[in-house]
């Protein structure tokens, strides 16, 4: 999880993303965030997010993102 | 036929009345059928398209779905006998099989619109090729019919395929409520593009008569015609004047080409699309909104979130992430950071990736370069924006102006002339020509001509500029209170003869100044050419 913070902190250092529940609804991360985020996790942690995963509710917060990634390392 | 004409309004009349008379169960069958007559009587050779589209997409999706649920059950029966290798390498045997049935379907529903609306085009450029290199040879045009509304059903029948195939949506099984949603008649030929799971929750469920839905579907209709009669045909008079000899209205008449554009557009499209909404809702369907007050954005980003939303989002959901979350894109996105550090090098597969996007979202409104070039004028303008980001941000830390009402008004104005500029690609047809007009606007000095009488010999005399102002006051106050909630439920909390007044208003104001009769044609809808 805290790897996971690091690579949203780097992408907007200014966001407290322990509480954030609305990131994508909300507007606080954008489409090449994600982009972003989906590079990144691939490289930290082996696992590609895949198009049909990337829903509001799987990047609204840290957490249901960190869960997706647990289950796709599950998966692996 | 037209949504503005007198066939369409009796076609509606005849299915409404049927619709509600017939058992609730056949309510969908019928609209399968008046969806097909209405799509036989634009032309019966269209219907073979659309046929084939929607059996290839049923079937492969079928397939799909049966092979998602074995995978499902084998796994489910196995999980505590296979290892994870086992689970990892049947899943991968599984997505071979789910692919197969994935691409043919693709190949035959994309295949279908890239052959009828791009061959000629692919022709006309191939021939260009040839006069360049010198060879006299040159192809000949096929007589290829492009079917209305190629682009939406295709792009909607292709986007519920995707989601079966990601085990999103459940796939229908019966193969005439699938061709209904393919077909569904008031979306058809200009959107939205609806998905599966959220068009399927009513399109076949049972409707009781219920007056609040159809005097909220009917007033809708009623302001999509406002919008479209008394706006969008009513400009469409000078606008064609300026564009058929757009050499002789240079200068200062670019600008008010553009802006009467902008204007065009927006009431065309955002009036059809209310047209359309609002007939789904008085037979008890919800379509989901395309719009979301565009000309109110303050970035061109911005603008393409609220502006053809359901087209935004197809390519967001279909392209743009699928792309960026396959294997080449992120072995750029290593390769790149490596060599050009994280900061540089994580924009190159956000940047070639729009890029693809912009192309084909240019690509999609029509097979010619002005579009092409029209789609990535928008993607240079987001990329150009995203680059001054920093800037932006340093701006704002020094300036507190960005919560001022004059410095959002400032970004509202801009963006609407960025755009404005843009679109001059889409009514121009024709990219040097474009870059012409752009320089006459600072070499020509003629601006008297906005205010000498000029505009006045195009086919509009003062009335109708009167009137096409105080319209455009009215949609402009009407999107300022849809704001705080939706206006029409405002409307409705008001006593009974002042919303009456306000909708017989509207009713009469289209009557009287929409524009028909003498001097006027009923127009097509822009949307409906793509």
């Amino acid at each position: 999880m805290n790897e996971l913070l690091e690579i949203l902190n780097e992408l907007h250092e200014d966001v407290d993303f322990t509480t954030s529940g609305a990131l994508f609804d909300g507007g606080i991360i954008d489409s090449f965030d994600v982009v972003t985020i989906i590079a990144e996790v691939h490289e930290r942690f082996g696992v590609t997010i895949s198009a049909e995963y990337i829903t509001p509710a799987n990047f609204n917060s840290a957490q249901a993102l960190w869960h997706l990634i647990e289950k796709l390392l599950a998966e692996e | 036929m037209l949504f503005t004409s007198y066939e369409f309004i009796g076609f509606i009349l005849v299915l409404f009345a049927l619709y509600y008379l017939i058992p609730t169960r056949h309510q969908w069958k019928l609209l399968l059928l008046f969806s097909y007559i209405f799509y036989f009587l634009a032309n019966p050779a269209y219907l073979f398209f659309i046929a084939a589209t929607t059996a290839v997409v049923y079937t492969a999706a079928f397939f799909i779905a049966k092979i998602n649920l074995q995978q499902k059950e084998y796994l489910h029966e196995n999980k505590d006998i296979l290892s994870s290798d086992e689970k990892r390498d049947f899943r991968a045997g599984v997505k071979k099989k789910k692919q197969k049935w994935l691409f043919f379907a693709l190949f035959i529903s994309l295949g279908i619109l890239a052959v009828t609306k791009y061959t000629n085009f692919t022709i006309v450029n191939i021939n260009a090729i040839l006069r360049t290199s010198g060879n006299e040879n040159q192809l000949a045009l096929l007589g290829i019919i492009i079917p209305l509304g190629i682009s939406f059903y295709t792009f909607q029948a292709v986007s519920y395929l995707l989601d079966v195939y990601r085990g999103t949506v459940e796939a229908e099984r019966n193969p005439f409520r699938f061709a209904l949603f393919v077909s569904f008649f008031p979306q058809l030929i200009q959107g939205p593009i609806s998905r599966f799971a959220d068009l399927s929750k009513t399109l076949f469920a049972p409707q009781v008569f219920d007056w609040h839905k159809v005097s909220f579907g009917l007033q809708r209709i009623l302001w999509g015609f406002f919008k479209k009669l008394v706006i969008a045909d009513r400009i469409l008079v000078i606008f064609n004047v300026l564009i058929a000899d757009s050499e002789k209205y240079s200068g200062a008449y670019v600008l008010v080409t553009m802006l009467l554009y902008a204007a065009l557009l927006y009431a065309d499209f955002t009036g059809g699309i209310d047209i359309t909404i609002g007939i789904a809702q008085t037979l008890g369907i919800k379509v989901a909104e395309n719009f979301h007050r565009p000309y109110f954005s303050k970035s061109v980003k911005e603008y393409w979130r609220r502006w053809h939303m359901s087209m935004g989002t197809w390519f967001a959901d279909y392209l743009f992430y699928p792309l960026t979350a396959s294997k080449p894109f992120l072995r750029l996105s290593k390769w790149s950071r490596k060599r050009l550090g994280r900061r540089v090098g994580k924009r190159v597969p956000i940047y070639l990736a729009t890029f693809i996007v912009w192309f084909t979202t240019g690509l999609w409104h029509g097979a010619s370069w002005n579009f092409i070039v029209w789609g990535l004028a928008n993607w240079f303008v987001i990329i150009v924006s995203q680059e001054f980001e920093p800037f932006y941000e340093y701006f704002h830390r020094h300036w507190k102006i960005k919560e001022q009402v004059l410095f959002k008004v400032f970004q509202v104005v801009r963006t609407v002339l960025i755009m404005s500029l843009i679109r001059s690609f889409d009514f121009y047809r024709d990219v040097p020509l474009t870059f012409r007009m752009w320089g006459t606007m600072f070499t020509e000095g003629n601006w008297r001509v906005i205010s000498d009488g000029s505009l006045l010999e195009m086919g509009l005399d003062g009335a109708d500029f009167v009137v096409l102002l105080i319209a455009i006051i009215i949609v402009t106050l009407a999107s300022l209170r849809q704001r705080k909630a939706p206006l029409r439920e405002q409307i409705a909390a008001l006593p009974y003869w002042f919303r009456f007044g306000i909708w017989y208003g509207l009713f009469l104001i289209v009557l009287i100044f929409g524009a028909y009769g003498v001097g006027y044609d009923a127009a097509q809808f822009i949307y409906n050419q793509f």
